[in-house]
């Protein structure tokens, strides 16, 4: 398989100036609890739009909480409990007349272990579309389900086996799979929860680069235990710490001149 | 591209998802539905189980019993000879207990008459005199008050399941032609012709002559009661059932036409049976009290008599011989399997073996019971001891199962400290493993034992369906087990039976429910979280 | 006799397992075992000798007795039902509740039995003794300082367990033992084809031993038929609501939800099936067939319906906690994959955790019917002895247990072909339930392992 191997830099950083402008989601004041856990204290945070926003911090500091509150996938533990305001395009989350399968259908997901369903590639990609209705005939299914994995750059590699399970892909290919199958109900914003955690160096550059593609059509936002991962993939990084938000801004400010002195000492391996 | 991708990806999603929301949560609601539908059908079921089963054992837990006073003169014995207990004990108790019923009715005296009425008490009635007078025999001549059990058929009417009883008082003077034997009523109303119009409603077919197919009318007045066989125009002909005290006429109010509601030829008690039997309870001569009996006898032939304790005393027989086999055997195979076999394809056999057995039906194990033990090794039949031999290779994959379990949950670390101060293996497991892993053991032996006692099959087929109404003293004695004593009632024809098989299964039940809540409360309480 | 001889035992074990102890404390240096080891291998050098010659010797000696006192008493013993005629005979007379004057040959034979009786019990206790005092010196004469006692006595501990844990083998073998043999010999009688493929099944006209193969009547097809039907109508109940009922209790109920259904599932788990049975033949019965003559149907009192609808309801648990653990198998991540996509939890469930569990949930099916097809107990009190070649579930049908039951059931002569039928019944009901419990766990356990 070849592989372009040097890791692609997030360049274009001229524009990210006016990404706030016009937040995709707004954050206000969100704490979450676990039973009598306080996961999250009181997070404010603004995402910009067609970018890629990494999280960091020290695992348990609640930044996968508050990637899993924007799609409202804390709704499935029973003990959690959600308070604040989350916005996206203006539009309160956790209003109760809001639905959460629309929104699931906007926020789409990728997890840290790659989880294909048991059904062959092509079933796999077009879960979505199907349960959502989106395609109105077999071709159209065939259309969307070719464009997500080509878009997810997996088509070269699957194109003759799409009958095959997807659990007979490699790490990498089910990794890239699920974002397949997440992109192909066409929804605004990604989430990816440590995405690269489970994966080898060589599939890991190959999902960094295909962010980097991804952020011209969706918001991205990432979880991720390596600063240099937020480094190369992110516009904008924020720092988590004991279920607090430290500090937020665009990725060169965080890693060259943090103002907070818990994400200096982090940046620079104190702990974490 | 088709044109349906044309437009803004964003839009054209969120209005897919829109047109088609509505649907899926009916869907989802459906789905959901389905759901409870099915826990709520098995939730049900159980209720109705139970509750029919209660409904029907529960009246077998009460007993009717007559109060007599009865004079212990035995014509066979006097006070010299009741020195000899064997005489004691032959003599015939029952004809005093007949004759203190019959003191009751002196007007019946024609043979038939005389053994209905006979038919109405137990023939067990006079097992309790027995053994009073037995116990100390100076009580003979004396005059004892006793309570004698009623029969079977009487039992049931007590309970309700005879007729039930319409009276209503005459509107006018009615006479009677005399006190006893058949008479002719004459009345200067309409009662009786009112009364068969209203009946004529429901029983197209009743004329002027009264069968068996229509309610029975009877005449309560002067004391006594008439039975009446037929309604022609002015005159009304009957049958005297209680003899009246005079033969004068009855003023409007002081006499009353009762109607036993179902026809006669529908129930057991027919009409003369039940006009003495509502005498006796009129008298206050009959008594309601918990069925001990049930408890402290034997199996009988008579509904009435027959009760639990030769099946309780096989299932624990049983039970005891299933117990002593199986929780050592079941926990040594489970330390060999979890401690000390190695991975090899014997291993694999004796584990792949388990499992299968724990999934073998019941009944083949009976075969296996009756080709091994009875008829290779000539053990007894129908012996608690076989029995308990082939529950405890019934229930001994769940114990192996349940030890397992145990074990494998008490931490590594355990053992691992244990073998770090020089222990032997064996030392570590027996001396640190086995003890905790113990409240896990006995919660699943227990369940095992609940399993053993409930199970049927298999003792069928060795033979535990013999009628002993003697508890077995020892393992090797014939016996019977609550379950298989359910199935043996179940299958009599007789109605009484059916109360008492029901009541069986509640014991049985209330017994499992024990040994289950038993297991439970072990289970949470011993509870440890590593 | 016995409980003497176990005495001595006991006594025995006791005092060798003090002097073991004693000289092995007593001894100089250090010892390899402690001294409790040393005392309980000199025990089981006494125990397990005397303890394999009461278990030889008890049963050869009784049938030298028996076989004895038979010949004086003139009686044929291979005959059974006469040779236990007689030894009843004798053992009365033994305990003196014979009824009536006891025959001369009788009383010769009581003479014998009595006489040997007493030698051969003198026998077995001297024996044990000398065996016993022989295991004694055996273990004493070994304790020595280095002697590794511990080591012999663990020994013979995992050998202990081990024979535990075989003990499954040898119900199997068992199993299959009584079943095969017979088998055989009812195959000499009976064709298996007549057998295999007979659309008639009357064993209680049965064939006499003079009259062999005269009869064509234990043909399994209608048993089948019967079987079939009744659990086909117990899966068609149980397999839709313990399916239902286990997606519930894994995918929607709350916590609270579980603690109160969880043991209702339990409770009707654990009622013994001889209460459903009565259930069915007493209550379910008589309503099925009142409301089918309301209907104007003609349901016979012994409906294979209310055997089936019974026998699933006591399915249900057995269906819903096998299914309830194969769902929960299914990893949450599959879960969480689908509903971040937007799909609804029934969407998740049916196109993502139930095709997940399919295999778990087959063989869940199975075991199930593996279950239904061996229940006896409700079968047996609410269906029918007739066998009726027929699908109509308003009619009476038998089944492969109630036939077994029933022939078994009660006095039977050990040769004929009825009694042999029903172990032949046995041993196909045995392989079928084992051959679906065989596939079934493979397929469990190839499933757990592929989500581990």
């Amino acid at each position: 398989m070849e592989m372009i191997v040097n890791p692609p830099q997030a360049l274009s950083r001229a524009k990210d100036v006016d990404l706030m402008q016009t937040p995709k989601i707004v954050a206000r004041n969100v704490n979450v609890h676990y039973g009598d856990k306080h996961a999250l204290k009181d997070v404010s945070v603004d995402i910009g739009e067609k970018s890629v926003t990494a999280f960091i911090g020290p695992s348990g500091c609640g930044k996968s909480t508050f990637l899993r509150c924007i799609n409202r996938m804390n709704d499935t533990i029973p003990s959690a409990k959600v308070t604040g305001e989350i916005l996206i395009d203006k539009d309160d989350i956790y209003d109760p007349s809001l639905d959460v399968v629309q929104l699931r259908a906007r926020v789409g997901m990728v997890f840290q272990k790659p989880n294909p369903f048991p059904k062959s590639i092509f079933e796999n990609v077009a879960y979505g579309p199907r349960i959502h209705g989106l395609a109105g005939s077999k071709t159209e299914l065939e259309e969307i389900v070719h464009r997500s994995l080509k878009r997810a750059g997996l088509w070269e590699e699957v194109k003759d086996r799409l009958g095959d399970s997807g659990t007979g892909l490699s790490g990498g290919q089910q990794q890239r799979l699920c974002i397949a199958r997440a992109i192909a109900v066409s929804p605004e914003i990604i989430l990816m929860d440590e995405p690269c955690s489970a994966l080898d160096p060589i599939a890991t550059a190959r999902i960094e680069e295909l962010i980097d593609e991804l952020r011209e059509n969706f918001t991205i936002i990432i979880v991720t235990h390596s600063m240099q991962q937020a480094a190369r993939v992110s516009q904008r990084t924020a720092f988590f710490h004991l279920g607090v938000l430290v500090e937020e801004g665009t990725t060169e400010t965080i890693f060259t001149n943090p103002t907070e002195r818990r994400t200096q000492d982090y940046i620079t391996g104190r702990f974490g | 591209m088709t044109k349906a991708i044309i437009g803004s990806p964003e839009t054209r999603l969120r209005d897919a998802v829109k047109r088609r929301i509505a649907a899926r949560y009916r869907a989802e609601f459906r789905f959901r539905l389905y759901g409870m539908i099915a826990i709520a059908l098995t939730a049900l079921f159980l209720l109705i189980v139970l509750v029919d089963i209660l409904l029907k054992g529960l009246p077998a837990f009460t007993v009717h019993q007559f109060r007599f006073d009865v004079p212990v003169v035995l014509a066979d014995i006097d006070p010299a000879k009741a020195k000899d207990p064997e005489v004691l004990r032959g003599a015939d108790y029952q004809a005093l207990v007949r004759d203190a019923l019959r003191s009751h009715f002196p007007e019946v005296k024609d043979r038939v008459g005389r053994r209905r009425l006979d038919g109405l008490i137990s023939s067990g009635a006079s097992d309790t005199l027995r053994h009073q007078v037995v116990a100390d025999p100076s009580l003979v001549g004396k005059t004892l008050s006793i309570a004698a059990l009623v029969s079977a058929d009487a039992e049931l009417y007590f309970k309700g399941t005879g007729t039930a009883i319409d009276r209503k008082p005459g509107a006018s003077t009615i006479s009677v032609s005399g006190q006893e034997g058949p008479v002719t009523l004459s009345t200067s109303g309409s009662d009786f012709s009112e009364w068969a119009k209203a009946y004529r409603q429901r029983y197209a077919k009743l004329g002027e002559k009264l069968d068996a197919e229509v309610p029975s009318l009877l005449v309560a007045l002067n004391g006594g009661l008439v039975k009446v066989n037929e309604i022609s125009a002015g005159n009304i002909s009957g049958e005297v059932l209680l003899p009246l005290k005079s033969a004068g006429d009855a003023q409007a109010g002081a006499w009353q036409l009762v109607t036993y509601l179902t026809p006669e030829s529908n129930r057991r008690v027919k009409d003369r049976e039940v006009a003495w039997l509502e005498a006796l309870r009129a008298k206050g001569i009959v008594e309601r009290s918990f069925n001990w009996r049930f408890f402290t006898s034997g199996d009988s032939r008579e509904a009435e008599l027959a009760g639990i304790r030769g099946a309780l005393v096989g299932s624990a027989l049983t039970l005891l011989v299933t117990l002593l086999i199986c929780l050592p055997l079941g926990v040594a195979a489970a330390i060999y399997l979890e401690e000390f076999a190695p991975k090899n394809r014997a291993t694999e056999l004796i584990e792949v073996n388990i499992n299968n057995l724990a999934a073998v039906p019941s009944i083949v194990f009976g075969l296996l019971g009756l080709a091994v033990f009875l008829n290779f090794f000539g053990l007894p039949r129908s012996a608690p001891l076989v029995g308990g031999l082939v529950l405890a290779l019934l229930v001994l994959p769940t114990i192996i199962i349940a030890s397992r379990a145990a074990l494998k949950a008490v931490p590594p670390s355990i053992k691992e400290a244990a073998l770090g101060v020089g222990a032997s293996h064996q030392q570590a497991v027996f001396h640190h493993v086995l003890p905790l892993a113990m409240p896990g053991i006995l919660t699943g032996t227990i369940i095992g034992m609940a399993h053993a006692l409930g199970e049927t099959a298999p003792l069928l087929m060795i033979g535990m369906v013999a009628f002993i109404v003697a508890p077995a003293t020892s393992v090797t004695d014939a016996a019977t087990v609550l379950p298989v004593q359910i199935y043996l009632w179940s299958d009599l024809p007789e109605i009484g039976f059916q109360a008492k098989t029901a009541a069986a299964i509640i014991v049985l039940l209330i017994f499992l429910f024990v040994m289950n809540g038993a297991a439970i409360y072990l289970r949470k309480k011993f509870e440890r979280r590593w | 006799m016995v409980s003497i001889y176990l005495i001595l035992l006991a006594v025995l074990v006791v005092v060798g397992f003090l002097f073991g102890r004693a000289r092995a404390a007593a001894s100089a240096g250090i010892t390899h075992s402690r001294p409790n080891y040393h005392g309980a291998f000199v025990a089981l050098g006494i125990f397990v000798p005397m303890l394999l010659l009461l278990a030889a010797g008890l049963p050869m000696g009784r049938s030298f007795v028996e076989s004895q006192a038979l010949a004086a008493y003139d009686v044929n013993a291979t005959e059974g039902l006469r040779r236990s005629a007689a030894l009843r005979d004798i053992n009365a007379v033994l305990q003196n509740r014979y009824a009536g004057e006891p025959t001369e040959a009788l009383r010769r034979a009581v003479q014998t039995y009595s006489s040997l009786n007493w030698i051969v019990n003198a026998a077995l206790l001297a024996g044990g003794l000398l065996i016993g005092l022989l295991g004694f010196y055996f273990g004493y004469s070994r304790i020595a300082p280095a002697f590794r006692a511990r080591t012999q006595v663990e020994r013979f501990i995992r050998i202990v367990l081990l024979a535990s844990a075989g003990v499954a083998i040898l119900t199997t073998v068992g199993i299959v033992f009584s079943v095969v043999f017979e088998t055989i010999r009812f195959f000499q009688q009976v064709s298996p084809l007549d057998f295999l493929l007979g659309t008639q099944w009357s064993p209680q006209t049965a064939i006499r031993a003079d009259q062999e193969g005269s009869s064509g009547a234990f043909g399994i097809v209608p048993l089948v038929a019967g079987t079939l039907l009744i659990t086909t109508i117990a899966m068609l109940i149980a397999g839709p609501i313990g399916l239902f009922a286990a997606i519930y209790m894994a995918e929607y109920a709350t916590p609270r939800f579980r603690a109160w259904v969880k043991p209702v599932l339990e409770i009707l788990a654990g009622v013994p099936t001889v209460v459903l049975g009565f259930f069915a033949a007493l209550t379910v019965a008589p309503s099925i067939r009142g409301w089918g003559e309301a209907f104007g149907l003609n349901v016979a009192s012994e409906s294979a319906l209310a055997a089936g609808i019974v026998m699933g309801m006591m399915i249900i648990p057995f269906v819903s906690s096998l299914s309830d653990d194969v769902i929960n198998a299914v990893p949450q991540s599959l879960r969480d994959g689908s509903l971040a996509m937007g799909s609804t939890k029934s969407e998740t469930v049916r196109k993502v955790v139930l095709p997940a569990a399919l295999p778990g949930i087959v063989s869940a099916f199975m075991l199930a019917i593996s279950r239904a097809v061996g229940e006896t107990m409700i079968v047996v009190m609410a269906a029918g002895l007739a066998a009726n070649l027929t699908f109509n579930p308003l009619e009476a049908v038998t089944t492969f247990t109630v036939q077994i039951k029933t022939i078994l059931v009660g006095d039977q002569e050990f040769d004929s072909a009825k009694t042999l039928a029903a172990f032949a019944l046995g041993f196909v009901l045995f392989f079928f339930t084992l051959t679906l419990n065989v596939i079934a766990l493979q397929i469990v356990k190839r499933y757990r392992e592929q989500y581990d």
